[in-house]
């Protein structure tokens, strides 16, 4: 997976959840996210997949979103990744 | 002591309010075309702010009410995105700003009039569409109720489809569906990276960022200088 998405991801969720560069940083692929982060509630999802796709020129398919993508950071940039390889 | 004003324009035969900070013989004015719907809401603050800092730098700027929006008495459900450059239009016409700032959605009905623009963080109609879509869908189900993008886009057409707390006609669905910045003005754009300061259209809540303000209102004292008329 590239660095790029990696770091839109961590952007986003900077951008999205209002969190610190310093908080971002120091997460790792086992930080776990929907749950573990008050910040990011079901709402919170809506904004990120568009950001996403925004972002990362993507395309989400709703029916595609379930909560495992958000269990952990590494979940979140493995189903990014995926889909910009598509 | 920072002077504030609550000024009127007319569309469509309707007063509509403008918040105004500034003296009326300041050399520049900026009129502000906020984002609209939900971050609206999220940012109002934060450009409140910003133009209390321009006028403490000597530049005037208004801020106005769209049709159905904040204090106006016009019917939401009935307008759509060209209302709303209308109503731009209109406030530019009578309220006669040197510049325009245009924030998120208010890029998609900015191109009004010859004078200069500077956006910040353009985005299209159809994302901000989808994130309503997005967490209207996320409502529906934590009441229990099954829908899909495509369920809720039908039930637009029979009346109105609420998002965000606000009542779209399908009229205003499919105008913001398509509607893009145009290209036909004069404008520069920023990104939101290039302003120190948070992204407050993308949170959930609304919230303030005194810093943001600060750092947009010497952003447009810069590019508003170094402009013509």
């Amino acid at each position: 997976m590239s660095i790029n998405t990696q770091e839109t991801v961590r952007a986003i969720l900077t951008d999205v959840l209002g969190l610190s560069a310093r908080q971002v940083a120091a997460m790792d692929d086992d930080t776990e996210l929907f749950g573990a982060l008050p910040e990011l509630d079901s709402m919170a999802v809506a904004g990120l997949l568009t950001e996403m796709e925004d972002r990362l020129d993507i395309m989400i398919d709703d029916g595609d979103v379930d909560g495992d993508i958000f269990a952990t950071l590494g979940s979140l940039i493995a189903f990014a990744s995926s889909k910009v390889e598509e | 002591m920072t002077r504030t004003e609550y000024l009127t324009y007319d569309v469509n035969g309707q007063h509509e309010h403008c918040l105004r900070f500034g003296t009326r013989d300041a050399a520049r004015t900026i009129i502000i075309i906020p984002p609209l719907f939900d971050e609206m809401n999220r940012t109002r603050r934060m450009l409140v702010e910003t133009m209390r800092a321009l006028a403490d730098l000597g530049i005037g700027s208004l801020l106005p009410d769209l049709p159905g929006c904040n204090e106006s008495l016009a019917d939401i459900s009935k307008q759509c995105i060209s209302d709303w450059r209308l109503a731009v239009n209109d406030a530019t016409t009578q309220l006669k700003p040197t510049h325009i700032a245009s924030v998120r959605g208010g890029t998609l009905i900015d191109d009004v009039a010859d004078i200069p623009i500077l956006r910040l963080a353009p985005v299209k109609g159809a994302s901000l569409l989808k994130t309503m879509l997005r967490s209207r869908l996320v409502a529906e189900k934590e009441a229990g109720i099954t829908a899909t993008i495509d369920s809720l886009m039908a039930s637009a057409k029979s009346g109105f489809l609420e998002l965000s707390g606000y009542n779209l006609s399908l009229e205003m669905v499919q105008s913001l569906q398509d509607a893009i910045p145009s290209e036909h003005c004069r404008f520069q754009q920023i990104m939101h990276a290039e302003i120190d300061g948070s992204p407050l259209w993308l949170r959930t809540e609304p919230q303030d960022d005194a810093r943001m303000s600060l750092a947009l209102a010497h952003r447009l004292d810069v590019w508003s200088a170094t402009c013509a008329k």
